[in-house]
C-alpha cells in the first residue's frame, strides 16, 4: 500500500473534476484520479452545445434560461440552483473561451449560438438560439481545453487509477479514497482534507445507451455503500435520438439545425404532440412520442425505430455543423444522411439523480441539507438539483463548468479552515477485501452474463415507460443478480492491468445503482419528466413535488422526501 | 458469420516473449472489432487486455493495429475485414500487456509543445473576437483525440526515440494557427529543433492512420512553411 497526503482529491477527470482542479491549482495540493486518461472522459462525447444567455444571435436573458431549466425539469428542479446555473453560465462560457476553447463564431467574431430543445425566448414563446457550440464536438473541445489547462497549471494526475473505496472518519468526515493503480495492481490510500466525486453517470446499467463503457457509477455507488444517500435516482433520461440498436448519440443539434423525426408513414409527428416546439420539445417528451408512435405501429416497417431526417438541410450545414454525428450514421449504419433518414431509437443518456449536494457542491446527508464535512460532488455524479426530472440539452455541460468551479472554490475554503482528519485504522481493509473476494474464487458466476441480464431487465422494465408490475419484476431480478454477483469468478488473477477485475468491480457498482433506480421508480407513484408511470400517468404535486432520498440501511432501503426549493416559478402544467 | 481473431498476446508477468493466439467468434457484419474483442474477453478469455471506453471513436482509447493498419477498434466494422483478423498493439511504444501499450512517451511529447492557449490579453468582459475565417484555419487540427494512431504509424517514430511525432505537431498546429494565441513563436522554436518537424519525411502514414480524418501531413507541412516564411 502506498500512502499519499493531499488537501484535495478529485475523483474523475471530466469537465467537473478538471474545472475544480483548475480553480485550486497553485493554491492547494490537489490530486486528480481517473480510471482513464483525462481526455478519454465521457465529457468528450458531448456534442451539441453549452447554453448561456449571451444574446449573441438574438435577445436572451438568464431569467429565461432559468425558467426553461425549471420547466424542462418538470418543476422538480431546486430553483436556487437553477438560478446559479443560468446566471453563472454566461461567465462560465466566457471563461472557457478565455482558456482557448475554439467556439464556432458569428460574422462579427462572437461566439455563435444555435437552437436546442426546450430553450425558449420570453418564458416559452418560441425557440431561442442559446447553445454555444464547436461544430458537433463541443464536449470534445471542453475536455481538451480543460485538460490543456490542467497541464498548464501542473495539476497532479493519477491516470489509470480505479476507485475502490471512499473513506470516512468516525465523526462522519470524508478523509480520503482508496484506489488501485491499473499498471501495477497496487493499492493507494489518498488521505485528504477534501474529496470531490466527479466520476460521472451510470448509463451502462441499461442495454441501449449513449454512455461510454466506463460509465458505471463507481463514485456514486461506493458513496452509497458507505451510507451516503442518493437523490432522485428514478430520474434517468432517455435521449430520443440514439443510433438504432447501438445507442450512439445523435445530437439534438441535428434538430436544432432543422432536422425532423419521421415515422413509418413519413410523417414528422412531433408537432402533433408539441405544437409550439415540435421537434425541439424536451428529450423526455420526444422519447415518449417515439415510444407512442412505435407502439401504435408507426415505426419504420412496423419495427421499433423511427428516422431522424436531415437530408433537406443544405449539404454545407451538415458538413460544417453536424460532421461527427452524420459520420456516425455512415460508419455504423451505412446510411448517408444527406440522402436518407437515420434510424434512431431512445437511448439511455443521462442521470439526473446522484449524490445530493447544495449549491456549493457539498454533499448533504438528510432532507434538512446537513453537509457531510469534506465531501463534495459535481457533474453527472451529483444531484444539485438543476435538472430535476428531465435535463435540457446543453445544460449538462453548463452544470459541469458552473458547479465544478463552485466545488473548487468551496473546497479551497474548507482546506484553509480545517486540519487533516484522522484516517480509520486499516484504511485499505474494505478495498482489499473487495478485491480479494473477487480474485479468490476459481469457479462461479460469469460477470458478463450478470451484466447483460441486468442491462436487459433495466431496458425492458425501467426505461421510457414504467409500471408497478414490471418494476416489481425488475426489483426481484436485480436482487437475484446481486446474490449471483456475490459468487462471481474471473479468469485474470494477475496484478498488471487487470481489466477483468475492474469490470467485475464496476458491475457491483452498477447493480447498486440499478437497485436505487428501481426503488425510486416504484415509490414515485406519479409521472413527472423522464419518470413515466403507465399506472400513474398524472403529475402529483400534492404528494410528489419532492426529491426522493434513498439510503441503504441494515433494515433495507429507506426513502425520504426532500422538499423542492421554489423561489420564482410556481409549478404549472408543462406544455410545449 | 464466424471469424477468427488472431491476437498478439504478451503478459510480462508470465511471458518471455509475445505470441499469437486465435479465437473463433460469431459476429454480425455490422459489429465493431471492439465488439468482437469484448466477446472474447467476456466469454472466452478474461485475461485478454486492451483499453476502451466510448466505443464510438471519440475518446481515443482503443487504437491498435488491425490487419497491419492503425485503426480504432470501435470504428472498424467486421464486414470490412475478412474472415481472419490480426490484432496487434501499436508499434513504437512499450507493450504493457496484450494490446495495451505504455502511453507516457506519447503524452510527454504532447506536453512538450505547450498544448494550451498562451495569451495574456483576456478581455475583462465578453469573449475575444475571432472571425469564422480565422477560426477555420485551425479547425481540422482541433479534432484530434490523442489516440496515437498517427504517431505510431510513423516510420520516423519507429526508428527514433526523440521525434515528437505527428500528434504533438497536430496539437501545436491547433495553437500556432489560432489568432488568439501568442505562443506561436515559442512552439515554432520547439518544432524547429532536432526533434521537431524536420524529421518528417512526408510518408503520409499519419494521414492514412487518423481515425478523425485530420490532414496530418498537411498540418505538418503548414508548420514547416510557417518556420520558413514567417519565423526564420
Amino acid at each position: 500500500m502506498t500512502y499519499h497526503r493531499y488537501d484535495a482529491v478529485i475523483v474523475g477527470a471530466g469537465g467537473a473534476g478538471l474545472m475544480a482542479a483548475i480553480q485550486m491549482a497553485g493554491k492547494a495540493n490537489v490530486a486528480v484520479v481517473s480510471k482513464l486518461y483525462p481526455p478519454r472522459s465521457h465529457t468528450g462525447a458531448a456534442q451539441g452545445g453549452i447554453s448561456a444567455s449571451l444574446g449573441n444571435r438574438e435577445e436572451d436573458h438568464w431569467e429565461w434560461h432559468m425558467y426553461d431549466t425549471v420547466k424542462g425539469g418538470d418543476y422538480l428542479v431546486d430553483q436556487d440552483a437553477a438560478e446559479v446555473l443560468a446566471r453563472e453560465a454566461v461567465d462560465a462560457v466566457l471563461e472557457l473561451e478565455h482558456m482557448g476553447l475554439p467556439f464556432n463564431r458569428t460574422e462579427e467574431g462572437k461566439i455563435d449560438q444555435r437552437f436546442f430543445g426546450g430553450h425558449t425566448r420570453n418564458f416559452g414563446e418560441a425557440p431561442v438560439r442559446r447553445a454555444c457550440y464547436a461544430a458537433d464536438r463541443t464536449g470534445h473541445m471542453i475536455i481538451q481545453t480543460l485538460y490543456q489547462q490542467g497541464i498548464k497549471h501542473k495539476v497532479n494526475f493519477f491516470d489509470e487509477h480505479h476507485l475502490v473505496d471512499i473513506l470516512f472518519g468516525d465523526d462522519g468526515r470524508c478523509c480520503g479514497v482508496v484506489t488501485m493503480e491499473l499498471k501495477t495492481g497496487e493499492i493507494h490510500v489518498l488521505h485528504s482534507k477534501t474529496v470531490l466525486i466527479a466520476s460521472g453517470g451510470y448509463g451502462r446499467v441499461f442495454k441501449i445507451t449513449s454512455n461510454a463503457l466506463a460509465g458505471t457509477g463507481d463514485g456514486v455507488a461506493l458513496a452509497y455503500r458507505r451510507g451516503v444517500p442518493l437523490m432522485d435516482m428514478e430520474m434517468y433520461q432517455f435521449h430520443p435520438t440514439g443510433l438504432y440498436r447501438l445507442g450512439i448519440l445523435v445530437s439534438e443539434a441535428a434538430r436544432g439545425e432543422g432536422g425532423k423525426v419521421i415515422n413509418g408513414k413519413g410523417e414528422a409527428f412531433a408537432a402533433r404532440y408539441a405544437p409550439t416546439l415540435a421537434d425541439l420539445a424536451p428529450r423526455d417528451m420526444m422519447s415518449r412520442f417515439i415510444y407512442q408512435e412505435v407502439k401504435e405501429g408507426r415505426g419504420i416497417d412496423g419495427k421499433d425505430y423511427v428516422l431522424l431526417d436531415v437530408s433537406h438541410l443544405p449539404p454545407e450545414v451538415i458538413d460544417e455543423k453536424l460532421p461527427d454525428v452524420t459520420d456516425f450514421a455512415r460508419v455504423y449504419l451505412g446510411v448517408e444522411p444527406k440522402k436518407e433518414g437515420i434510424p434512431i431509437q431512445p437511448t439511455a443518456h443521462y442521470a439526473m439523480g446522484g449524490l445530493p449536494t447544495n449549491v456549493h457542491a457539498q454533499v448533504i446527508f438528510d432532507p434538512a441539507g446537513t453537509v457531510i464535512p469534506g465531501f463534495y460532488s459535481a457533474g453527472e455524479a451529483a444531484c444539485v438539483s438543476v435538472h430535476g426530472a428531465n435535463r435540457l440539452g446543453t445544460n449538462s455541460l453548463v452544470d459541469l463548468v458552473v458547479f465544478g468551479r463552485r466545488a473548487g472554490k468551496q473546497m479551497l475554503k474548507e482546506i484553509h479552515d480545517t486540519d487533516l482528519a484522522t484516517l480509520p485504522a486499516e484504511p485499505d481493509a474494505v478495498a482489499k477485501a473487495t478485491i480479494a473476494g473477487i480474485l479468490g474464487r476459481d469457479k462461479g458466476e460469469n460477470v458478463a452474463d450478470i451484466r447483460a441480464e441486468m442491462q436487459t431487465v433495466m431496458m425492458d422494465k425501467v426505461s421510457v415507460v414504467r409500471e408497478e408490475k414490471g418494476l416489481r419484476e425488475a426489483e426481484q431480478r436485480i436482487r437475484e443478480l446481486q446474490s449471483a454477483y456475490k459468487n462471481i469468478a474471473i479468469q485474470d488473477k494477475g496484478k498488471r492491468f487487470n481489466t477483468d477485475l475492474t469490470e467485475a468491480m464496476e458491475l457491483g457498482c452498477m447493480l447498486d445503482c440499478a437497485e436505487t433506480i428501481i426503488h425510486g421508480a416504484l415509490a414515485r407513484q406519479e409521472s413527472r419528466g423522464a419518470h413515466y408511470r403507465e399506472d400513474f400517468q398524472a403529475r402529483d404535486d400534492k404528494n410528489w413535488l419532492a426529491h426522493s432520498m434513498i439510503t441503504r440501511t441494515s433494515g433495507g432501503l429507506e426513502l425520504k422526501k426532500k422538499p423542492i426549493v421554489i423561489t420564482t416559478f410556481e409549478p404549472k402544467e408543462r406544455k410545449y | 458469420m464466424q471469424v477468427t481473431l488472431r491476437i498478439k498476446r504478451f503478459n510480462p508477468e508470465q511471458d518471455v516473449k509475445a505470441h499469437f493466439e486465435e479465437y473463433q467468434v460469431e459476429v454480425e457484419g455490422t459489429d465493431r472489432v471492439l465488439d468482437a474483442l469484448n466477446q472474447v474477453k467476456w466469454h472466452q478469455d478474461g485475461t485478454l487486455t486492451y483499453r476502451r471506453s466510448c466505443a464510438h471513436g471519440i475518446c481515443g482509447s482503443d487504437a491498435m493495429r488491425i490487419n497491419g493498419r492503425n485503426r480504432l477498434a470501435c470504428k472498424v466494422l467486421m464486414k470490412d475485414l475478412g474472415k481472419k483478423i490480426t490484432l496487434e498493439p501499436l508499434i513504437g511504444f512499450k507493450v504493457e500487456k496484450d494490446l495495451l501499450v505504455d502511453m507516457d512517451k506519447f503524452f510527454d511529447a504532447y506536453k512538450s509543445i505547450k498544448p494550451y492557449l498562451i495569451a495574456d490579453d483576456a478581455p475583462t468582459s465578453g469573449e475575444r473576437l475571432q472571425s469564422p475565417e480565422e477560426r477555420h484555419l485551425f479547425d481540422d487540427t482541433t479534432k484530434c483525440i490523442l489516440c496515437a494512431a498517427c504517431t505510431t504509424a510513423c516510420p520516423i517514430t519507429w526508428m527514433s526515440d526523440d521525434f515528437v511525432g505527428p500528434a504533438a505537431i497536430v496539437n501545436a498546429h491547433r495553437f500556432i494557427f489560432d489568432s488568439r494565441d501568442q505562443g506561436g513563436r515559442e512552439r515554432l522554436r520547439i518544432l524547429n529543433s532536432g526533434t521537431g518537424v524536420w524529421r518528417c519525411r512526408t510518408v503520409f502514414n499519419c494521414t492514412d492512420a487518423c481515425p478523425r480524418d485530420i490532414k496530418v501531413t498537411e498540418a505538418i507541412e503548414q508548420v514547416k512553411r510557417a518556420l520558413i516564411f514567417q519565423d526564420a
